[in-house]
């Protein structure tokens, strides 16, 4: 059987209300677990819960109830809080508020220079961090000089260099061009492939949930559906039903579904989805 | 329209100057300040701007660079250069009309007052064009470093000089934008009396700083989750090292100081 690198076990979170007011629930009962090595897509609509779960990960926000482990680690001790940041990176929607040096390279150093390693280390770490992400050329660029996409491939060469265990990715492609998006998620996928790095990915593209090897819906603060993306994405009504949509070529059978044709609702892809109507049809 | 702000701008190069160490220019801009304080004669102001002319030539930094980043003073000397030339008292009067008296010591000193205040400048321009923010923050630290002793937070108020340094471009980019967004919706910027056109910044400032502290907050959020803890047990990926020409540097700003001290002594 594969480690767990993330556990959630029974979580329950309520955001302070203001004023003594109680705050609203986000979470009761939530149970999840994250292989080690894994590529998790999570889904959701809007205030479901996502990011408030993201942050749970490395001890940003701490449980209300119920426990959160890190490859086996308590998130809500403080004696641990630096190894469960160590073993998760965390990488923002906007790359501009996550960068903190005005050069490319320093700004990845800063990381490791605060884990206390050693100068031929870091930079050791930080060409190899930056050569992974495909930026080493900008290494001596000035970060307001590059586009979101190089941004936030620069932010996620800042998490890799301090060599974590799991990157947790909140909405990274939400503020950027189709082309940004495009680097980002390959090199995410180049990151779990090769390095073994696990992936948790917060979105909102179906399109890009649908490259993962696990989906989770969130909804109403508790997980909704959870399989593979086709077994996931196959559930259009379901989908429907808590303001999400499944990618576009599910849709487009479903569609063609509801006008009389019987086609399968598991192809995620263009080229399978190409194919099956090159079959039908033809 | 806000993009020609020149504040800590740095010319990337590779002259010796661009490779000395941080600290020893941030010492040589002491002691050349020093100098020129020091300097009262005309052959002390001829050494200082000997050394400030040779540095800027090695330095290979364009004079024009230079020049344009003094434009802005242009009214600061222009008043400094009246003030001296109008009430320096003196015996030999060159001009004298109504109330005006211009002596021969006044225009000496109002150009040397000038020229003083020309090569302040251009110096400290020269720092900032040669070093990297981040050499120059770094540099900082590390003089302050023997502050830390006395609770001075040295590493923090570093810190906080590379942070407002990284986001000057950022937050011009968005003031850009948010000018554009209320010109859009017809506010008006360029006309009006003084008091109103100061009312219409109000709308631009609102904006600008709320995202600011928005971007604070999501900037300690990241960097909290990069395991950034303060000052202590942190390591540096580029060490600072003195080098021989550092060494070079120290001997000639030793030699600069006691030459323009002497000079400006004897009076020549």
């Amino acid at each position: 059987m594969l480690s767990t690198a993330i556990s959630v076990e029974n979580l329950a979170f309520t955001y302070p209300g203001v004023d003594d007011a109680p705050g609203a629930p986000v979470f009761e009962d939530l149970s999840l677990a994250i292989e080690q090595g894994s590529f998790v897509a999570v889904l959701g609509s809007n205030g479901c819960g996502k990011s408030t779960l993201a942050k749970h990960f490395n001890s940003i926000l701490l449980p209300c109830g119920g426990k959160v482990y890190v490859s086996g680690m308590d998130t809500s001790d403080p004696e641990l809080l630096i190894a469960v940041r160590r073993a998760v990176g965390m990488v923002f929607q906007n790359p501009d508020n996550q960068i903190v040096a005005n050069v490319v390279e320093e700004d990845v150093a800063f990381g490791p220079e605060n884990l206390g390693v050693a100068a031929p280390v870091i930079r050791q770490r930080v060409d190899n961090a930056l050569k992974q992400v495909g930026m080493y050329h900008y290494r001596n660029h000035a970060p307001h000089l590059l586009s979101g996409g190089q941004k936030q491939r620069v932010a996620i060469a800042g998490i890799i260099a301090m060599e974590p265990k799991c990157i947790v990715l909140d909405e990274p492609t939400a503020m950027l061009d189709p082309r940004g998006r495009k680097e980002v998620m390959e090199t995410i996928g180049k990151l779990n492939r090769e390095k073994g790095i696990t992936v948790v990915l917060i979105t909102h593209h179906m399109d890009e949930a649908a490259q993962a090897q696990r989906v989770v819906v969130l909804h109403k603060g508790s997980v909704a559906l959870d399989g593979t993306p086709r077994e996931v994405f196959s559930q259009v009504e379901t989908l429907h039903g808590m303001g999400l949509a499944a990618p576009d070529t599910v849709e487009l059978f479903y569609n063609l579904n509801s006008c009389g044709f019987s086609l399968p609702l598991d192809k995620i892809n263009a080229e399978e989805c190409a194919q099956v109507l090159y079959e039908d049809l033809g | 329209m806000l993009k020609d702000i020149t504040l800590g701008q740095f010319f990337p190069g590779n002259s010796a100057i661009h490779r000395m160490d941080p600290r020893t220019k941030l010492i040589a801009l002491i002691v050349y300040i020093v100098a020129l304080f020091s300097a009262g004669s005309w052959l002390s102001y001829g050494l200082v701007f000997a050394f400030l002319a040779g540095t800027i030539a090695i330095s290979k930094i364009p004079v024009k660079a230079i020049v344009r980043g003094l434009k802005p003073l242009v009214i600061i000397l222009v008043f400094t250069g009246l003030l001296n030339l109008l009430f320096t008292p003196g015996e030999k009067v060159l001009v004298a009309f109504w109330r005006i008296t211009i002596t021969l010591e006044g225009v000496v000193r109002a150009v040397l007052m000038m020229a003083r205040i020309l090569m302040l400048i251009s110096g400290t321009f020269l720092l900032t064009y040669t070093t990297s923010p981040i050499g120059l923050t770094d540099g900082l630290e590390s003089l302050l470093g023997p502050l830390k002793k006395i609770h001075v937070p040295v590493h923090e108020l570093s810190m906080m000089m590379c942070i407002a340094l990284r986001f000057i471009p950022t937050l011009i980019e968005e003031t850009d934008k948010i000018i554009s967004a209320q010109k859009a919706r017809g506010a008006d910027f360029e006309n009006g009396k003084l008091l109103e056109r100061v009312k219409a910044l109000i709308p631009i400032l609102v904006p600008l700083f709320i995202s600011a502290f928005r971007r604070a907050d999501e900037l300690a959020t990241a960097m909290e989750c990069r395991c950034y803890q303060g000052g202590d047990g942190r390591t540096k990926m580029k060490l600072l090292r003195y080098k021989r020409n550092d060494l070079y540097a120290f001997v000639l700003l030793v030699l600069l100081l006691v030459a323009v001290i002497f000079a400006a002594r004897l009076g020549l």
